[in-house]
């Protein structure tokens, strides 16, 4: 039988996965942005969850609206690096320095 | 079998890849396989929430992850020449720092949860199979009533962001033949380009009209 807390830890696994691909993916943007992805899933899956055990119908409506700002934030998220790899030839994260953040 | 037992079965199966595969795309050396594996885990996903009778949502992630966003993902990771040697920099320097961060986190939020506390809470029927309709019916009720406002601006967010794509990505050569500056044609002038003429209303000289011929036979 699935219970409700089968969903919220596979969520919190997946999180924190994602989380430790941030850490240990320092230079890459694009292994970045799809550690972002992945944690946008983790929280996805926890809203299905929620959605189906108390029948409610926002939850779902949520990811269907989490959906959309994630796929336009990766389009626009990649024109970026395009763009940055265009006018400087890398993508990686400690040459992009020139702000002096 | 008892189909309570299956979809256990199932939940485990789809769970354990889901994971694996997201280990798989923070630990890949090679980018494209990276992006391979956040397609699996995506997969993976979309049969759990298969499993969670949110069919429309499921089969969205299909299409909208795996046949879109992915496709773009790998289409901008072989189109980059990117050094995969000098990316790996500093990897096994951050590792022990991501994996103390991360399982300290799954800890945390592990405790938070009380996994033994939630572990009765079966999930119960089908709400939208109670209420008689298929998950999209119940979904769409929803999403074209209630929540129509938002549904509007998601779409526009949608149009921004395409538009926002192209307009940074949009270059301008220098060597082509035939270009149209897109700013230029913003900034035109109505008055530059069309010419407004007033004329009197005049009708022009009636043509004859031409008299039938008779059949040559």
């Amino acid at each position: 039988m699935i219970t409700l807390s089968h969903y919220i830890v596979l969520g919190a696994i997946l999180f924190c996965i994602a989380v430790a691909g941030l850490f240990i993916n320092r230079k890459n943007v694009i292994v970045l942005l799809m550690s972002i992805e992945l944690m946008l899933l983790a929280v996805n899956t926890n809203f299905v969850a929620f959605s189906r055990f108390l029948g409610d119908v926002s939850g779902q409506v949520f990811v269907f609206f989490i959906l959309t700002v994630a796929a336009a934030e990766a389009a626009i998220g990649l024109a970026i690096l395009v763009l940055l790899f265009r006018n400087r030839s890398t993508i990686n994260i400690s040459d992009i320095d020139s702000m002096k953040g | 079998m008892n189909p309570q037992l299956l979809q256990l079965i199932c939940f485990y199966l789809f769970g354990f890849i889901a994971v694996v595969a997201a280990l798989a795309v923070i630990t890949l050396k090679n980018t494209v396989h990276a992006v391979l594996s956040l397609v699996l885990t995506f997969f993976s996903a979309a049969c759990l929430w298969m499993l969670a009778d949110a069919e429309f949502l499921a089969l969205a992630l299909i299409v909208v992850y795996v046949g879109a966003v992915m496709v773009l993902f790998l289409f901008v990771v072989m189109m980059l020449d990117i050094d995969q040697e000098k990316m790996r920099e500093g990897f096994v320097k951050f590792l022990p720092v991501g994996l103390i961060v991360a399982a300290a986190m799954l800890v945390e939020m592990l405790g938070l949860i009380g996994v033994k506390a939630m572990h009765a809470q079966v999930m119960g029927a089908d709400p939208a199979a109670m209420a008689g309709v298929s998950n999209t019916a119940w979904l769409g009720q929803a999403l074209y009533t209630k929540y129509l406002l938002p549904f509007e601006v998601a779409a526009l967010i949608l149009t921004v962001g395409v538009v926002a794509a192209v307009a940074l990505t949009l270059r301008q050569r220098v060597d082509a033949t035939r270009h149209e500056s897109a700013s230029e044609q913003v900034r035109v002038n109505p008055r530059d380009r069309v010419r407004l003429v007033k004329m009197d209303a005049v009708r022009p000289a009636q043509p004859m009209p031409v008299p039938p011929q008779e059949p040559s036979s």
